[in-house]
């Protein structure tokens, strides 16, 4: 019990006295998740669209596959971005191992799944009516799309939020494709990893405690985005 | 809601400056997490490093079978390790030159201060053949690093087959310090180096329920060396900072302050570059 309270003081330590490593490492997981959520949606709400919105024969299978992606373990995506990523690998003159942007590539795998399956559910769920409504009115092709993903923000926006909070928690990928390296590719994540592993539990769980206010800061000013989108 | 936005600005910017420039030249090292979780690289070498030569290091703390694994790829310029054996392998294949010997501690076999098998004093033979005829509960990180496979070399030196599967015989997957806490947890014995040993300690309080039983054998030396990735094997490898850094590691300056990192009043590596 001791070690929780203890946890707790130190988080406020760490915090407003803006220890250093702290927010290096605080900065790291905010610029790599912003990173990878931003990519995540850049590719799979147009993948996840045309999948809701497209009939085609083997719809059904490609959905399959994307649903079982949704629980691809973490430390298995940070293998295999590892072995390509490694100079003996096939993307190894990229240079990106042990780098935050090669982080990034590892998360954007990560969040994509959720992305695409709840946009594609998103739109698949959507009023019928919309499309031919919208045809009616005039509307061409670019039209249908941009008013229907503007219909559907909502949903994104909740699947952006899934995806961050997978991503952000996430701590195989970071680990193993970043390396842990202080200053540098050092998440909260893995430093609460680190830390355990040091056997200093109470920074630990100071470090679990400052993640959680990272978490409710991102979700906080989401919340408000989305707010004043309805006003 | 605009105040929160406002020390959210606040709070990312002080994350900016916090966050040094990158520096023009930077070493990436694999080592090994006893040197790591010590704070020898944090607090003395990386700092000192940069201060006297302007090269930046960045390490990765794995174990020594994975450190030595990642020169071997060239994802790494420069490994410190402790597993002399294993070393030799991949400077025979040419993956690795310029060895240098740096430091070292020793290995201990530690255990709960009711020493249930009574090994207390024993040689390491000895004291493992008497575990494993109480059936003590063993933990073992069981992870291929270099202590593990010194511990695994001193069941083969007692004449023993490595214990794999037998109940009392516990294999953690998991950094030194986490296996000691593990072997606290179940009463356990386990081995570790000594620097680590210390740093449990010190995070003890200096009153760890774990205590050194055995100690002191010749076969306990544990050997530090840096190695540096042959740059005929791997043209991105940054030969030459890895030349500068160990040869940096080897010189007097270097070697004495290694000495004089201590905790708790004790040396946790001792310098032995000739």
């Amino acid at each position: 019990m001791d070690y929780l309270l203890q946890g707790f003081l130190h988080a406020f330590v760490l915090l407003f006295q803006g220890d250093p490593e702290t927010y290096s490492a605080v900065w790291t997981t905010v610029a790599v998740s912003t990173t990878s959520i931003c990519c995540s949606m850049l590719i799979g709400v147009p993948l996840g669209f045309s999948l809701g919105f497209n009939e085609f024969p083997g719809k059904r299978a490609v959905r399959t596959v994307v649903d079982t992606l949704l629980s691809f373990p973490t430390v298995v995506i940070g293998l295999l971005v590892y072995a390509f990523l490694s100079r003996s690998g096939p993307l190894g003159n990229m240079g990106l191992l042990f780098t935050v942007p090669g982080v990034a590539v590892g998360q954007t795998i990560l969040g994509l799944p959720i992305i695409i399956a709840m946009t594609a559910n998103a739109v698949e769920t959507m009023d019928k009516r919309l499309a031919p409504t919208l045809i009616t009115l005039g509307a061409d092709k670019r039209r249908i799309l941009r008013d229907t993903v503007l219909e559907a923000r909502f949903s994104i926006m909740l699947a952006a939020m899934a995806a961050y909070g997978r991503i952000v928690s996430e701590v195989g990928i970071s680990m193993m494709v970043g390396g842990n390296i202080k200053w540098h590719t050092r998440t909260i994540t893995t430093a609460i990893a680190l830390e355990t592993g040091k056997g200093e539990f109470e920074m630990g769980i100071a470090l679990g405690i400052v993640l959680l206010a990272v978490a409710f800061a991102v979700n906080i000013s989401a919340a408000t985005l989305r707010k004043r989108a309805t006003q | 809601m605009k105040r929160i936005t406002l020390s959210l600005c606040t709070l990312l910017l002080t994350a900016l400056l916090a966050v040094p420039a990158f520096a023009a030249r930077t070493l990436l090292m694999a080592t090994t997490t006893s040197t790591a979780n010590t704070g020898l690289l944090d607090d003395l070498i990386v700092p000192q490093f940069k201060k006297d030569t302007g090269i930046e290091i960045k390490f990765i703390a794995v174990g020594t079978g994975k450190a030595l694994k990642m020169a071997e790829n060239g994802d790494v310029d420069v490994v410190l390790v402790h597993a002399p054996a294993a070393e030799k392998v991949y400077v025979d294949k040419g993956v690795l030159i310029d060895r240098t010997q740096l430091m070292y501690n020793d290995f201990v076999i530690i255990g709960p201060d009711s020493d249930p098998a009574g090994i207390k004093g024993m040689t390491p033979a000895k004291a493992l053949n008497a575990i494993a005829a109480k059936q003590a509960v063993f933990a073992s990180r069981g992870d291929n690093s270099g202590t593990n496979k010194k511990e695994i070399s001193l069941w083969k030196a007692a004449d023993m087959q490595v214990p794999d599967k037998e109940a009392w015989y516990v294999q953690t997957g998991q950094g030194m310090i986490s296996t000691i806490t593990v072997a606290e947890e179940k009463g356990a014995y386990t081995m570790t180096d000594r620097g680590t040993y210390i740093k449990y300690s010190a995070n003890k309080d200096g009153n760890p329920p774990l205590k050194v039983l055995v100690e002191g054998d010749p076969v306990l030396f544990n050997q530090y060396s840096a190695l540096a990735v042959n740059p005929k094997m791997h043209k991105n490898a940054k030969y030459d900072l890895a030349k500068e850094f160990i040869a940096w590691m080897a010189r007097p300056e270097t070697q004495k302050a290694i000495g004089d990192f201590k905790l708790l009043g004790k040396p946790l590596f001792t310098p032995n570059a000739q």
